[in-house]
């Protein structure tokens, strides 16, 4: 089966992580621009960076056959330093015209303050001025319904293209008012702190396929790439189809990230249109 | 060894994270007897029961005093089924 893996952060990974991804499928990555565990000080830092994840990592990911996109922001836990994050948002535009950078990301908030407010205002602006996609990430754990709902809040004072933007680890108790409101949303599966394979399958099965992507933890963190293969298994394992596993782990991503005509990998069927959404 | 608050901190994300697993599995049956209703029930003796100590299981856990025995008082518990 044909995979796509829509939040992966390849600087932080070795290349047996693409190896072993090819070999079980997967086909492309997105690497959303990230946190370096430490704060950076100088724009200069993230113009590199930008340069490492949208010049470099497409060649190293290529030797496995594996696509490699990616997306250029200052993480929200970077941002807090507003003057810096409007110094590496002017330029944006430069690396807006890389073959492979397909928007905005992963801007959001981390403790939601004033600062990380106006910095993920300030991302998502740009982003829609100049036709971008936008991925936004919401906090972990205990500060993650107060961020998500600070996110919204955030957006619907915006004039924004709600279908370009996928709003990225909500759970459970966040879902709802993402999809509600029009966005694309996202669930990133962790060994321990976030989504579990199964409680995606659970989700997926509650609220349909539409508009979701999934993903699995893949930084330098504690994180497994193969979540995603666990939650495809645990999916095809509750009796989905191959072809409902094709929409959500390979359709989805192309669906949204295909708004960006740089991504030019198509949506594929294996099995006749008209069957049901899941069998019984 | 470890002091309460290390004991604590050590495992509390890796407990979180089972409770939810938990969390889910019970919400999944909900579910399921939800799309199944109307059907022939599933819910045999023998699936009855394992709820049944699941539950009890869980108020081992929930108990603040135990007299260090959580763990032996629910591996008895799980060999009723």
């Amino acid at each position: 089966m044909q995979i796509i893996q829509p939040h992966y952060h390849a600087i932080a990974r070795t290349a047996q992580d693409y190896e072993r991804m090819a070999m079980s499928g997967v086909v492309a990555v997105a690497e959303p621009a990230f946190w370096a565990g430490f704060d950076r000080k100088y724009p200069e830092t993230f113009i590199d960076y930008f340069r490492q994840i949208s010049e470099f990592e497409p060649t190293r990911a290529a030797q496995y056959g594996i696509r490699h996109f990616s997306w250029v922001a200052v993480n929200p836990k970077e941002a807090e330093n507003l003057s810096l994050t409007r110094e590496v948002l002017e330029t944006f535009p430069e690396f807006f015209a890389k073959p492979t950078v397909l928007g905005v990301g992963e801007t959001g908030l981390h403790k939601s303050t004033p600062n990380e407010c106006a910095a993920l205002e300030a991302h998502v602006e740009i982003a829609m001025r100049h036709g971008q996609l936008v991925l936004i990430h919401t906090p972990h754990l205990s500060d993650k319904a107060r961020g998500t709902r600070r996110v919204l809040e955030v957006l619907a004072g915006m004039n924004v293209d709600r279908e370009r933007i996928w709003i990225d680890h909500v759970e459970e108790h966040t879902i709802k008012p993402c999809l509600d409101a029009g966005y694309w949303v996202g669930f990133t599966l962790y060994p321990v702190t976030q989504c579990s394979p199964k409680r995606a399958v659970d989700m997926l099965e509650r609220y349909g396929t539409d508009r979701i992507l999934v993903n699995s933890s893949a930084d330098w963190g504690p994180s497994d790439p193969f979540t995603l293969q666990e939650c495809i298994l645990e999916f095809r394992r509750r009796g989905h189809s191959l072809q409902e596993a094709i929409e959500v782990f390979h359709n989805n991503p192309c669906r949204f990230l295909g708004q960006n005509p740089k991504f030019d990998i198509r949506p594929l069927r294996v099995e006749p249109a008209g069957e049901p959404a899941f069998a019984d | 060894m470890l002091t309460p608050r290390q004991t604590v901190e050590h495992s509390f994300l890796e407990a979180r994270h089972m409770l939810l697993e938990i969390a889910a599995l019970l919400d999944r049956h909900d579910a399921a007897v939800e799309r199944m209703a109307g059907a022939v029930a599933d819910s045999s003796g023998e699936v009855a029961a394992k709820l049944a100590v699941l539950r009890e299981g869980l108020a081992v856990l929930a108990a603040e005093r135990c007299d260090g025995a959580r763990t032996v008082k629910l591996l008895d518990v799980f060999a009723r089924v």
